[in-house]
């Protein structure tokens, strides 16, 4: 009898898996073929909101830029800026007015022309309204009036010299459509705009759909439409990938992008990035009046022992073994990706790798080993025993925090390592209570807000709000500076002046650059051409200032531009599947009554 | 996911004498109770994210988008976060007294709109998988208990032990990467399937398979070691041996008098772990990107978003509490000595 139920029993699980796999291949591998010219990307981050004045996250401000043309909009070649809704632009004299022509022929998605008062409403709306500053109030708080004098023109009066002028990051929205609407409502779609792609669906938490804008005034795209697929992890979003079920896929790891190569039909693009890793050396954290906060280790107050523990750090180890290569030495405060403004340290002023020399340095200094090998702080007694604050989340601090452990020990500095959350790491950021830590920001085309992090009016108030703190870095000379390039108009002198102000980073060394991070993409080469990068010849096709490498999506031929396949072959796979299930429950229903007359 | 047998346990403990007894005193009691536990997850849900979770929720959301201080200001401003503590508390009950679970801090739509939205397939993939686990662990508790010590038991026994210390979320992965390609990899529908019911439902079915999987997979253990544990117990009882005397045959014997007993326990645990799962389902929802409640509080944990973490805590708490109160009634009803108690 039980061996009877046990063959009973092996039968119905085989049957079951059989009926199972015959769903699975019906459906699996259609699914994942047959699509319409439709680019489908699998983004990581989740949209926030799709209202062009209140986004902020990546995603949504990368989908924003693709939907609604700027001004300016950043070249594909070096992110300079290039006519966008604007044909032309000059600042008057007193370097406060800006005038704006505003392009003739280019429509709405929904026909109507853009004018001028469509600019002016966006940015009368975002003086006047809170709401509408949310996500890029920071440009406009500067200015002093915004108007319309004719169809064609926009001036704008700034209070002071501001150098974000060409590069405002502002989506331009249709009068006729947002007057009288609540701003802070989310939007109707298909959402009018005036970029390459509209917005047609978002479904929160599952995906965006943007179909080809046909009267784009560059000429309507070449792919149907643009999917933002999200995937909440990014393994799953490497294998929809490989199967076909998206085109295209940024933010890898150094082992998901190697474990890529071997795949045919996919093509990887090893980009230089906008990101660059830190770590902060408290240089002795103050409230913006001068108040000290926190609890840094004070010998870190003295240059000379950042300076030692900087030149104690192997960038070329980091690079080599926790990015696995795909990442660049740190340098310059500003990513070299931003050919503009990066600064590289010159040979003669350049910290190389040196632990005799640091070890020397310290010596001299007067920090003299104790007998457990622990240097001594000469002012105040205490040893060098350093905490290093990382986020447990990033597999890049959890790994270079255990070299960087390793050659300060070698140089006579104990540390501690704390992996925490983003959230307590940013918090004590903030209130100043860390010797170490980990930090990282990206740069932007206009390098003014990455150089505003250093100054003095970034530390906060007392009670620790009131700014974003980076290093808690104070110096007259770099404020000085900084004040300059905000009022530099001509590129190259402020270019000039942007990269005193890294040296002056570099000497002082509130923090020392690790590394910069390579953006790792790929993309299905079966289904779509070669993408344009930005900047050229090294940049990433997701995420750009601008909407080059999605514009220039083009489909090869041979992808079947139809997905009933993809319907038809699910529908019969499920069924089968759902067939299979019934028929084992009526077969098993069938035995046990059988077992019961026995 | 080894979360319901410790309150199963709390749970099934026979309620305290109450002198006298009766039906209203009881239901009395146990409403009482989970009116209690309500209050105090209200009280809780306010402070636990605002006392434990570090991080300032205006900063981290702008982080690495220009924002000046005064931006800054105008957005804590916006979220009421401007105000002391105590205002914000006094604020967040008057709000709660009318129903009303605040904003999202980064949807900027009501939480309440926000987790009605997200409810429905959490529900959905709970739901099934819930069926699927107990359905499969109770038959094959039963099996197993029955069948003591044979290489059946012995098999089905550690293959669930197995399952139920694994991780979650690597049970999610190895399946996702051992059916490469059958399954979609995240998501509950492709953006390319036409509108119509039934291709959003067998895309919505497509969609599921993994998900429920991994859900079954890391579940449905408990279920079967609670049944196999129970009905062992009830093997060697009495009645069982006046039953084949009277010439049953041993299959009748454990469907008609031992299996209906050993279900108490099981039921119990049922309907525990029915609130319980909801938020089980975090790391499965996280693995499948399955677009539900938990992975909206995960999303919420970045931020914080306080007012969303509250809503989404007071609304899987308040699962919890009910289902516990059911769980009791269902108990008396099934068990007659509870209610002689």
């Amino acid at each position: 009898m039980g061996r009877v139920r046990g063959r009973q029993w092996a039968l119905g699980a085989v049957a079951l898996v059989a009926a199972a796999s015959a769903g699975i291949g019906a459906a699996g591998p259609a699914g994942a073929q047959e699509r319409g010219a439709t680019l489908r990307i699998a983004v990581t981050q989740e949209v926030d909101s799709l209202n062009p004045f209140l986004s902020y996250t990546r995603t949504g401000t990368d989908i924003l830029r693709t939907v609604f043309e700027q001004l300016n909009t950043a070249s594909a070649a070096d992110m300079s800026p290039e006519p966008g809704l604007a044909e032309r632009w000059e600042p008057a004299e007193d370097k406060l007015t800006w005038t704006y022509t505003i392009r003739q022929g280019a429509n709405w998605s929904d026909g109507q022309p853009i004018t001028a008062e469509d600019v002016a409403f966006t940015f009368d709306l975002m003086l006047t309204d809170e709401v509408a500053r949310t996500a890029n109030g920071s440009y406009t708080a500067n200015w002093e009036s915004v108007t319309a004098p004719d169809e064609r023109t926009v001036v704008v009066k700034t209070k002071t010299p501001q150098t974000t002028m060409t590069a405002l990051d502002i989506p331009i929205v249709p009068e006729h459509v947002w007057a009288g609407v609540d701003v802070g409502a989310e939007p109707a779609f298909p959402m009018v705009g005036s970029g390459p792609f509209v917005v047609t669906e978002f479904k929160e938490s599952q995906y965006t759909r943007l179909r080809a804008n046909k009267s784009y005034w560059r000429g309507a795209p070449k792919v149907e439409g643009i999917d933002f697929v999200y995937y909440k992890n990014s393994d799953a979003a490497v294998q929809a990938l490989r199967n076909g079920e998206v085109d295209l896929v940024n933010g890898l790891t150094p082992t998901q992008f190697d474990a890529l190569a071997g795949d045919a039909d996919i093509e990887r693009n090893n980009a230089k990035g906008k990101r660059f890793n830190e770590l902060i050396m408290n240089p002795g954290a103050a409230t913006a009046d001068g108040q000290p906060i926190g609890d840094g280790h004070p010998a870190l107050a003295d240059a000379r022992l950042r300076r030692a523990i900087a030149q104690a750090i192997d960038t070329k180890t980091l690079v080599d073994k926790v990015s696995g290569g795909y990442a660049t030495e740190g340098g310059g405060y500003i990513p070299p990706l931003f050919s503009t403004y990066a600064w590289t340290p010159p040979a003669d002023k350049a910290r190389r790798f040196d632990l005799a020399a640091a070890n020397t340095a310290l010596d001299a200094a007067g920090y003299a080993r104790g007998g457990d090998g622990v240097r001594v702080d000469p002012a105040s007694g205490r040893p060098l025993d350093l905490r290093i604050m990382l986020h447990a989340s990033k597999t890049f601090d959890t790994q270079s925090a255990q070299y960087i452990q390793g050659w300060l020990r070698d140089i006579g500095i104990a540390t501690s390592l704390q992996a925490v959350s983003d959230n307590a790491l940013n918090e004590a950021t903030t209130g100043g209570a860390f010797d170490l830590v980990y930090s990282g920001w990206n740069g932007n085309p206009d390098p003014d807000y990455i150089l505003s992090l250093q100054t003095c009016a970034a530390r906060p108030n007392a009670d620790g709000k009131g700014a974003t703190p980076d290093s808690f870095f104070c110096d007259p000379d770099y404020d000085r500076l900084y004040a300059q390039q905000a009022a530099e108009f001509d590129p190259a002198k402020r270019a000039e002046i942007v990269k005193r102000m890294q040296e002056v980073l570099y000497d002082q060394a509130p923090m020392t650059i690790l590394t910069y991070d390579n953006a790792l993409e790929a993309y299905r080469k079966d289904r779509f051409a070669e993408f344009t990068v930005s900047p050229q010849p090294d940049g990433f096709i997701m995420n750009q200032q601008s909407y080059w490498g999605y514009y220039s999506a083009t489909p090869l031929a041979g992808g079947a531009p139809s997905n009933t396949g993809t319907v038809v072959a699910v529908v019969a796979g499920a069924a089968v599947l759902l067939g299979g299930a019934v028929a084992f429950v009526l077969t098993r229903r069938r035995k046990a009554t059988a077992d019961d007359r026995e | 996911m080894t979360d319901a047998l410790a309150p199963a346990e709390a749970a099934t403990e026979p309620a305290a004498p109450a002198g006298g007894g009766g039906l209203g005193r009881y239901l009395a009691a146990k409403v009482g109770a989970a009116l209690l536990s309500l209050a105090l997850i209200v009280v809780l849900g306010f402070l636990l994210f605002r006392a434990l979770l570090p991080g300032d929720a205006v900063r981290t959301m702008t982080r690495g988008r220009p924002v000046s201080a005064e931006g800054l200001a105008e957005l804590e401003r916006q979220y009421g976060l401007d105000l002391p503590l105590w205002r914000q508390f006094l604020r967040y009950l008057g709000n709660l007294a009318q129903g009303d679970l605040e904003q999202s801090y980064t949807f900027r739509v009501p939480v309440i709109q926000k987790i009605g939205e997200r409810l429905g397939p959490t529900l959905l993939l709970v739901g099934v998988g819930t069926l699927i686990a107990v359905a499969l662990g109770l038959w094959l508790g039963q099996r197993t208990a029955w069948r003591r010590d044979s290489p059946f038991d012995r098999t089905a026994t550690g293959v669930a032990l197995v399952l139920w210390s694994a991780p979650t979320f690597w049970v999610g992965l190895l399946l996702l990467s051992a059916t490469s390609g059958l399954f979609p990899s995240g998501g509950i529908t492709y953006p390319d399937t036409p509108p119509g019911f039934w291709p959003q439902a067998l895309d919505t079915a497509h969609h599921m398979v993994l998900p429920t999987l991994t859900l079954v997979a890391v579940v449905y253990a408990q279920y079967q070691l609670v049944m196999r544990t129970s009905l062992i117990e009830e093997m060697h009882a009495d009645h069982l041996l006046t039953a084949r005397a009277k010439g049953l045959t041993d299959d009748q014997v454990r469907r008609r008098h031992a299996v209906p007993n050993a279900l108490l326990p099981t039921v119990t645990l049922v309907f525990l772990h029915l609130g319980l799962v909801v938020s089980g389902a975090i790391t499965v929802e996280t693995v499948f990107s399955w677009p539900g409640l938990g992975l909206l509080i995960s999303e919420a944990l970045r931020a914080p978003d306080y007012p969303l973490l509250q809503g989404t805590f007071l609304v899987l708490a308040a699962a919890v509490v009910v289902m516990n109160l059911i769980a009791d009634l269902l108990y008396r009803v099934l068990d007659p000595r509870v209610r002689a108690a």
